[in-house]
């Protein structure tokens, strides 16, 4: 069988779609960069040197493993510079999801005899949701044995539900400090912003809590690293390579040296990842890294101008609109709203046939028809909802494009459904 | 009370109904929204926060295993969904 890769446009993943004829006839504006953005070019090269040098397996002892482990060294190295912490404190994950789930199991595994709740906000990603739950099933039972002659039921301290948020999506920090006091807590999970609305959550009161009480802080950053920078307010961070450009997706593990942590899963030479990653997808991701910060700030002036002009413009331009998230701390490349009465699945297809790739949190687009438990959770319209993320070097007139393009493409998903005069 | 029998109906079309009803209604009147979609507990208060409704009650969805769907509530409704139902009070926009 003959694999053939047919590409269009000016480069892998440069805002150019590859797809059926008809959409390649519209010129297409990404908007979708929210943990895929477009490739950096020199995460590109980076890669593509490596898999000259170090294609092999960094564990053997040879020559050619040696230079790879050399360069797997590197990239460590410049992504420990890029979080702030020392190379032997980062592990390299295959997905941000993968580094997620290991770091969190991990850590609650380490911390076991003290309890198997884990507090978490309730916006954080549904893969620390569900690993909490799978925690509290696996450690749960045996943490807390009871004792002759008291009920178990009794016994077990209450297990803390998903901390509240506000309208904005902003953690309560008292209901959050409560929780993480509570009796039998194994870790806290909060994320640094929430990528789904943009809103930047307290991490320095937020962390100040849980050092009070002594319980570990996952923090996950797979939306801010990369884009706004992250205090140093975390016992474990976790950050996705895909996010800020790298050629293939990598998650990034960081953990303080003090936090005890044990796996969850069979031992491997590669204990926190069984199996490693490949070194040229580690070169790849660590040079996006840098070459991203490198002109970070440039950047987010940039994107930051242009996510406040489409939120006034959104809520100025479209009727019925609930525009959503923190609209000052705030990441500075998402923008996100609601439309009454649209189909957001609709409105996601009419903005791709006029060239525009955008995200959506409606139950309309997931084949699970759950809402997004995020805009829940903020008491905001889960229908009609649409997520822009705006790549780095995105074209002012492309987004002033589609500030002109969106209520149109709005009406006329409402007229399809016959909504008129509400 | 009005009762807008809504069981059935996939987002957006819940809200969709209620907001027709509420156009033909008057301020101050009640309606109790049933609802099988998990998207209208949440959407139907944000509408009335958007539009100067007031939710009075949210019932969270309960299998009603004895509580045939009517006709033409829509094909997607298994028949044993569960349902749950809001009770909004019309302001007068």
């Amino acid at each position: 069988m003959q694999i053939a890769i047919i590409r269009a446009g000016t480069g892998p993943g440069r805002g150019r779609a590859a797809g059926a004829a008809s959409v390649a006839r519209v010129k297409r504006t990404y908007l979708d960069a929210g943990g895929r953005a477009p490739l950096h070019p020199a995460g590109l090269a980076a890669q593509a040197a490596a898999f000259d040098d170090g294609w092999a397996d960094p564990r053997r002892l040879h020559a050619e493993g040696r230079r790879a482990r050399m360069l797997l060294d590197a990239a460590r190295e410049v992504l420990a510079e890029g979080l702030a912490c020392r190379p032997e404190e980062v592990h390299l994950g295959p997905s941000h999801t993968v580094a997620l789930q290991h770091g969190l199991l991990g850590i609650a595994r380490g911390r076991r005899r003290a309890g198997s709740s884990v507090v978490l906000s309730a916006v954080e990603r549904a893969a620390l949701h569900a690993g909490a739950q799978l925690v509290a099933e696996r450690h749960g039972s045996w943490t807390r044995p009871a004792r002759p002659g008291h009920d178990k039921d009794e016994e077990a301290p209450a297990r803390p539900g998903p901390v509240p948020v506000d309208r904005l999506g902003r953690v309560d920090v008292a209901a959050w400090r409560a929780a993480v006091g509570l009796p039998g807590v194994a870790l806290a999970v909060l994320q640094h912003a929430n990528g789904e609305v943009g809103t930047v959550q307290p991490l320095a009161a937020a962390y100040d809590a849980t050092q009070s009480a002594g319980v570990p802080l996952l923090v996950d950053a797979g939306s801010s690293v990369g884009h706004q920078e992250i205090p140093p307010a975390w016992d474990a961070v976790v950050a996705d390579a895909g996010d800020w450009g790298a050629p293939t997706p990598l998650g990034v593990l960081a953990v303080r040296t003090r936090v005890r942590m044990a796996p969850d899963w069979p031992e491997d030479e590669d204990r926190w990842f069984p199996g490693g990653v490949s070194v040229p997808a580690a070169l790849g991701a660590a040079a996006a890294l840098r070459a991203t910060l490198a002109d970070r700030e440039e950047a987010d002036l940039h994107r930051r101008r242009l996510v406040g002009r489409l939120r006034d413009e959104v809520a100025h331009r479209v009727p019925d609109v609930d525009v959503v998230g923190d609209p000052e701390d705030r990441l500075p490349h998402v923008v996100t709203f609601s439309c009454l009465y649209v189909d957001g699945e609709a409105l996601v297809t009419e903005l791709d046939r006029r060239g525009f790739a955008v995200g959506s949190g409606s139950a309309c687009t997931s084949s699970s028809l759950e809402p997004s438990h995020v805009l829940a959770a903020m008491g905001a319209l889960t229908h009609g909802n649409v997520r822009v993320t705006l790549p780095r070097e995105v074209p002012e007139a492309e987004v002033d494009r589609f500030a002109d393009e969106l209520p149109e493409a709005v009406a006329q998903v409402r007229r399809a459904l016959g909504v008129q005069g509400l | 009370m009005i009762v807008l029998d809504a069981r059935g109906l996939r987002c957006p079309l819940p809200v969709i109904r209620l907001a027709s009803l509420a156009r033909d209604s008057s301020p101050g009147d009640e309606v109790l929204v049933r609802w099988t979609d998990p998207a209208a507990e949440h959407d139907i208060p944000a509408w009335a926060r958007m539009r100067g409704h007031t939710v009075l009650e949210t019932t969270p969805p309960r299998p009603l295993p004895d509580d045939p769907l009517p006709h033409g509530a829509g094909p997607d409704a298994p028949a044993h969904q569960a349902s749950g139902s809001t009770l909004v009070r019309l302001g007068d926009r």
